[in-house]
C-alpha cells in the first residue's frame, strides 16, 4: 500500500502545490489536498501543513488558521498520535495551536530571508529522520520573514533534554554558530518535534529540495522516513 | 443588553526583543530625536461587546484576548471598557 499524504490548503497557502508535486510526482506517494473548510482528513497517514501566508498572516502568523474547521481534525489526529509535518507557515500554525512549544517572531535582521541554508541533523532516531543514515548535514532552502524561534529557558532545556531539537542552522561542516544563524533563532533551532515524536515543525522547506531536476534532493529523506515508518 | 466599546492594547513582553521597535528607533536617531529610547511596537484593537453588564463584558474581552488576540508566550495585554450611551 502507498503512504497517503494530505496537504492542507488554507487561504494564502503557497507551498501546497510544491508539497503535492514533490510527494506525488517525485516520491510517488498518494496525495490529497485538504481544503481548510472541510472536516475530513480523507484517511491520510501523514498531514502536511504547508508554507505560505495563511489568512494573510493577520494578527500573528498562524493565529487564525488554527481555528479552521480542518484544524480541529488535524489537532485531534495529532493528539491521537497521527503524523503531522508543519513547514514554515505550517510550523507557525503548529506553535499557535500549541501542538509544539514556543513561538516564531520576526527575523532579527528584520528582513525576509530566501536562500539555501545548511542544517545539522541532531537526532536521526525519529520517525521523520530515520533514513538519513550517516548523513548529518543537509542543504535545504528557507524563505521566511518570521522564523526566529523563541521559547523560555525551561522549554529550551526540555527540548534539549528530550532530543526534540531535530535541526539546527549550521555551516556545511555541521559547525553551529551565530554566523550560521539566518534569523536569530535561539540555539540555532530550525526544526523541532513534540515529545511523543509524531509532530514535526520546521522553517526550512524540504519539499523544495526533492526533485533532482532542481539540483538538490536533500529534503527527500524527511518524507521517506515518515513514509517508511508507517510500516504499510 | 448594553453595548460596550472595548479597546485592547497588546504589548510584547519586556523580555522579548522587538526588532521592529529597534528599527523605528534607529530612524528616530537619524531624525535627531536623541531623547527617545526603548521604542516598542504593539497592537491596538477595538471592538464592541454586547453584554448584560460590565462584568460579563469584561469576561468576554478577556476570553477573546486569551483565545485569539494575544499569544501569552510573546505578549501581554491591557484593556479598557466603556458603555456606549
Amino acid at each position: 500500500m502507498k503512504p497517503k499524504f494530505g496537504v492542507v490548503v488554507f487561504p494564502g497557502s503557497n507551498c501546497d502545490h510544491d508539497a503535492y508535486y514533490s510527494l506525488k510526482k517525485v516520491l510517488g506517494y498518494d496525495v490529497n489536498f485538504l481544503w481548510h473548510k472541510d472536516k475530513d482528513l480523507q484517511n491520510s497517514d501523514v498531514i502536511i501543513l504547508p508554507g505560505g501566508f495563511s489568512y494573510g498572516d493577520y494578527l500573528r502568523t498562524g493565529a487564525i488558521a488554527k481555528f479552521s474547521p480542518i484544524m480541529e481534525k488535524v489537532i485531534s489526529f495529532a493528539e491521537n498520535g497521527g503524523n503531522v509535518i508543519g513547514i514554515c507557515n505550517g510550523f507557525q500554525i503548529l506553535l499557535e495551536a500549541h501542538l509544539l512549544p514556543g513561538v516564531l517572531i520576526k527575523n532579527d535582521s528584520l528582513k525576509f530571508v530566501c536562500k539555501d541554508v545548511y542544517l545539522t541533523l541532531e537526532n536521526n532516531d525519529t520517525k521523520f529522520t530515520s533514513v538519513a543514515n550517516d548523513k548529518n548535514v543537509f542543504r535545504i532552502p528557507i524563505a521566511h520573514g518570521e522564523g526566529n524561534y523563541f521559547a523560555d529557558e525551561k522549554t529550551l532545556n526540555e527540548l534539549e533534554k528530550n532530543n526534540q531539537i531535530l535541526f539546527r542552522y549550521s555551516n556545511e561542516n555541521g559547525e553551529i554558530s551565530k554566523d550560521t544563524n539566518p534569523n536569530g533563532s535561539q540555539l540555532n533551532i530550525a526544526g523541532i518535534i513534540n515529545k511523543r515524536g509524531n509532530i514535526l515543525g520546521m522553517m526550512p522547506h524540504p519539499e523544495r529540495a526533492c526533485d533532482p531536476v532542481l539540483g538538490n534532493t536533500d529534503g527527500q529523506f524527511i518524507f521517506e522516513s515518515v513514509a517508511k515508518n508507517l510500516n504499510l | 443588553m448594553k453595548l460596550y466599546k472595548a479597546t485592547v492594547i497588546v504589548k510584547r513582553r519586556p523580555v522579548i526583543l522587538d526588532p521592529q521597535g529597534k528599527a523605528v528607533e534607529q530612524g528616530a536617531k537619524l531624525l535627531g530625536f536623541n531623547n527617545i529610547s526603548e521604542t516598542r511596537i504593539g497592537k491596538f484593537i477595538e471592538f464592541f461587546v454586547n453584554a448584560e453588564d460590565k462584568n460579563s463584558a469584561e469576561k468576554e474581552v478577556k476570553e477573546y484576548s486569551n483565545k485569539l488576540l494575544v499569544n501569552p508566550i510573546l505578549e501581554d495585554y491591557e484593556y479598557t471598557l466603556e458603555e456606549v450611551k
